[in-house]
């Protein structure tokens, strides 16, 4: 279909480390390169997760305080649940089983596509700062890391639009 | 269903030009609606393609990931053959519907 304002450039934000968090900027930002978009994502905060190279493909969902989340058959999972040990891990595996499924890569292979495809990947400074994170943390997909006034440089453009997932 | 004529043969295509009978497909019709999106065909090309036919023809999903298990080529060098949006092309090139996948 052709446009009039085509978007031509996406500029996603990952401010949050669960794995719905991450896979929505992941799914957004993959999609935008595979309609031949330019695209810029950014990870600060506890999103900084996805790209930190020990932490990344051990992502997790919350059990706790998530009304949304369901057991097997749609029933709620009660919040109490959520504390048992081990529930947490059990409910994320899960998650990602059911992911892979629909062919949904692990996220250190869905930043090897994103890339392969001229996506860039990006870390916030303030943030790895307040983590104590250094650029060897993170995996070798990250081209730089920013400040909050170099993002807005990247994001630049006619066409261009910024996605705060 | 529109219709359009490519190296002489009439097939049936959508509004966007994707085709709605794969079988009407053969490499001069490929090489064809390839240089309309601006790609000269190579072995290459057609290696993949073949891979995507397949796949679709066996009622599998299409998506970007599954280029890496073809065998044939690896997703970087499926974005330089199909530059912009390489699956989108690519099946349009070898003459099955557009892949309704997010991935």
């Amino acid at each position: 279909m052709e446009q009039k304002y085509p978007v031509k450039k996406v500029n996603i934000i990952c401010a949050k480390g669960a794995i719905e968090d991450v896979y929505a900027t992941l799914i957004m930002g993959n999609g935008a390169v595979m309609e031949g978009i330019e695209t810029n994502l950014f990870f600060t905060f506890f999103g900084l997760d996805a790209i930190v190279k020990k932490r990344m493909d051990k992502l997790h969902t919350a059990v706790v305080g998530n009304p949304a989340l369901r057991l097997p058959g749609g029933l709620r999972m009660p919040t109490l649940l959520g504390v048992i040990p081990g529930m947490e891990s059990f409910t994320s595996w899960m998650m990602m089983g059911e992911m892979a499924k629909l062919d949904i890569p692990p996220v250190s292979e869905f930043l090897d596509l994103i890339t392969a495809g001229g996506g860039k990947i990006y870390a916030c400074k303030i943030a790895m700062d307040m983590f104590k994170f250094k650029k060897e943390d993170l995996c070798e997909h990250v081209i730089d890391i920013l400040t909050v006034g170099e993002f807005y440089e990247h994001a630049a453009g006619e066409g261009s639009h910024i996605i705060f997932t | 269903m529109a219709q359009k004529i490519y190296a002489g043969k009439t097939v049936d295509v959508n509004e966007e030009g994707y085709f709605t009978t794969p079988s009407q497909w053969n490499r001069e019709i490929a090489a064809e609606i390839a240089k309309e999106e601006g790609i000269v065909l190579t072995d290459q090309h057609f290696a993949i393609m073949e891979f995507l036919r397949n796949k679709f023809l066996a009622g599998e999903t299409l998506s970007i990931r599954s280029i890496n298990h073809s065998g044939v080529i690896d997703v970087k060098t499926f974005y330089q053959l199909f530059p912009g949006a390489p699956l989108k092309k690519a099946t349009k090139i070898a003459g099955i519907p557009k892949p309704a996948s997010c991935i």
